[in-house]
């Protein structure tokens, strides 16, 4: 079956039959086309010209100029970008781990707690989520506040207050709690639709054979839940590599702050690169880096899920 | 069936005080869950000294005209809002209607190269957004269409989640024989698809509307590159502005902002809940 896609008039009035067939596909592909159409425009395009004005020296309205790797070189020996690079992988450690691990515990204890709220539960745990990221900075610098309620908790405590708006880790502190406020209870539910996918007679044979409650967790619930921990995790791990709304909004509060050293991300790096300061040669070189280390995390993600699940049959997210 | 479940655990039940601790644990997390939005209202609607308060004040206050009146003074807030809601309705009205026509293609169609083209759509899910910022910032300014609303709605029109929720739904809920049925009727392909296949899939379509609109409403960083001038701020664009204004920032201002920004997609989404979260944790299921 190799004719074309196009049905041609012609062919239409002699074979009536095949007609049909090659008008359906004609209309298939018209049907899917748009995707297709704006994709190329709008998303495979960028992404290799991304690669093309790497290797060039442009202010986004003058000519073009080679430059071959200088890009590259400019952006590995500018301290700011190690900065960035490294305030991303911090926070994304900060947001992620804690939040998987929060997520996971919250599902559980909605799984096997009462059924009877669930319902209630699982709309309050996605409010967050649902906010948009600036009303969610813009709250949660009301209570990182310097004399903030965050702070006055810690008084209540015993521990000292922090400057959660200026300080290296303080900065870092807020930022990562605005991810993990706004993602855990998302994530949580994810894993919950995950434990409910988990048939229950696989309990009740563990029950048998006298597992006790920890066992069942560490030897069915864990290991059937994997998917889903691979899952958030990797999609956890990519959304904050690509953080960006929240340093830009949180520490934009003095104008230009932005681009403070304490919560430079990457995405925050390209950003001024281009738009700030017009280079985009040296921002596509950003991106082009980001997207290497979005890869090569994913991959990291994928290897050590695996070599987890052999070793302890997946215990480790 | 869950309390058939609730019965069956009986034997290595919690007992009292273990409830009592996952009870607690549960509520702790609503609570974190729902506080930052209390307090929003509770910010908003006090005076300016408020938000500092020693102990934290958590009672809301009777200010809230006051506060949003400087709100109106500084920005052109109702402007803004108008804003989003034309660029997110644009956007959701052309989704729906794209998302639909291609899920369909491949949930009903049989044409060469179907599956590879299905795959390399749920592919493109992966791609961050960031990646090519640059080059279609160009492209938007190639068109001279930097500071418009096209540069918003245009790229956004139709996207591979839509087209992965929407194949998916129609797979289950359209029974192929109805579409035959009308084929053989003599209904034109598109006839069948409007007549016949649309009435079928409206929650779906509504669903993907509801989480597409919410998408764009809260989108920050492209809508930050674009757009320029003031009167054509989305509403989150609009809010950040209050954030940076430097005279001592007016936190009753900027919460009542906030929260009336954030108040009308809270509704939608206690209104739509379920459908909402089904559809926002339906990206699990495919992997």
């Amino acid at each position: 079956m190799a004719e074309p896609v196009l049905a041609s008039p012609h062919a239409e009035s002699k074979r009536p039959f095949l007609t049909e067939q090659r008008r359906s596909r004609f209309t298939a592909y018209t049907f899917i086309s748009p995707f297709f159409i704006l994709f190329s425009i709008f998303g495979l395009y960028p992404i290799f010209f991304t690669f093309y004005l790497s290797f060039f020296k442009w202010d986004a309205l003058g000519p073009m100029k080679y430059v071959g790797f200088k890009n590259y070189d400019l952006i590995t020996s500018d301290p700011t970008f190690w900065i960035s690079f490294s305030n991303t992988l911090i926070m994304g450690l900060m947001g992620t781990v804690p939040q998987v691990f929060l997520a996971l515990l919250l599902a559980v204890l909605l799984h096997s707690g009462m059924t009877r709220f669930k319902k209630t539960f699982r709309i309050l745990y996605f409010m967050p989520n649902i906010t948009s990221i600036v009303a969610v900075t813009l709250v949660f610098s009301t209570l990182f506040g310097n004399n903030g309620m965050i702070n006055w908790l810690l008084g209540g405590i015993g521990v000292e207050s922090m400057a959660f708006n200026s300080g290296w880790w303080g900065v870092k502190i807020a930022i990562s709690t605005m991810v993990m406020w706004r993602w855990t209870g998302y994530n949580a539910i994810l894993f919950l639709s995950g434990l409910q996918s988990i048939p229950m007679d696989l309990y009740e044979s563990a029950r048998i054979d006298g597992a006790n409650r920890r066992q069942q967790l560490f030897s069915i619930t864990l290991p059937l839940l994997k998917p889903f921990i691979i899952f958030v995790t990797l999609q956890s791990t990519i959304g904050a590599l690509q953080l960006f709304t929240e340093p830009y909004v949180f520490l934009g509060q003095s104008g230009t702050g932005s681009t403070r050293q304490e919560g430079i991300t990457m995405v925050t790096y390209l950003y001024s690169e281009a738009f700030r300061n017009g280079f985009f040669g040296t921002a596509a070189a950003t991106a082009v880096l980001l997207f290497l280390v979005t890869i090569l995390f994913s991959v990291l993600n994928m290897l050590i899920s695996r070599s987890g699940s052999r070793e302890t049959g997946g215990k480790k997210a | 069936m869950s309390t058939l479940r609730m019965f069956r655990k009986k034997p290595d039940d919690l007992g009292f005080f273990g409830k009592l601790g996952f009870y607690c644990l549960l509520i702790l997390g609503a609570l974190v869950s729902i506080f930052p939005f209390y307090w929003m209202f509770v910010v908003g609607t006090n005076d300016k000294g408020a938000v500092f308060h020693v102990p934290p004040l958590l009672t809301v206050g009777d200010q809230f005209f006051d506060n949003f009146k400087r709100v109106l003074e500084k920005s052109d807030f109702f402007q803004a809002l108008g804003n989003s809601l034309f660029v997110s309705s644009m956007v959701t009205i052309s989704v729906v209607f794209f998302c639909t026509l291609a899920g369909y293609a491949f949930a009903k169609y049989e044409f060469p190269g179907k599956n590879m083209l299905f795959v390399f759509v749920i592919a493109t899910l992966i791609v961050p957004q960031q990646l090519g910022v640059l080059p279609t910032y160009v492209i938007m300014a190639k068109l001279h269409w930097i500071d418009s609303f096209k540069a918003l709605i245009v790229p956004a029109m139709v996207n591979a989640f839509g087209i992965f929720w929407m194949r998916q739904y129609i797979s289950a809920a359209v029974p192929t024989e109805l579409i035959e049925a009308g084929r053989i009727d003599g209904g034109g392909h598109f006839r069948i698809f409007w007549k016949i296949a649309v009435p079928v899939i409206t929650p779906a379509m509504a669903t993907l509307g509801i989480l597409n609109f919410m998408t764009v409403w809260n989108d920050f960083f492209w809508p930050l590159v674009v757009l320029k001038n003031k009167e054509h701020y989305t509403i989150q664009i609009a809010l950040q502005q209050l954030f940076t204004t430097r005279d001592g920032l007016d936190y009753g201002m900027i919460m009542s902002a906030t929260f009336t920004a954030t108040l009308p997609l809270l509704v939608v989404f206690l209104l739509f809940s379920r459908w909402v979260i089904a559809g926002l944790t339906s990206g699990a299921i495919k992997s």
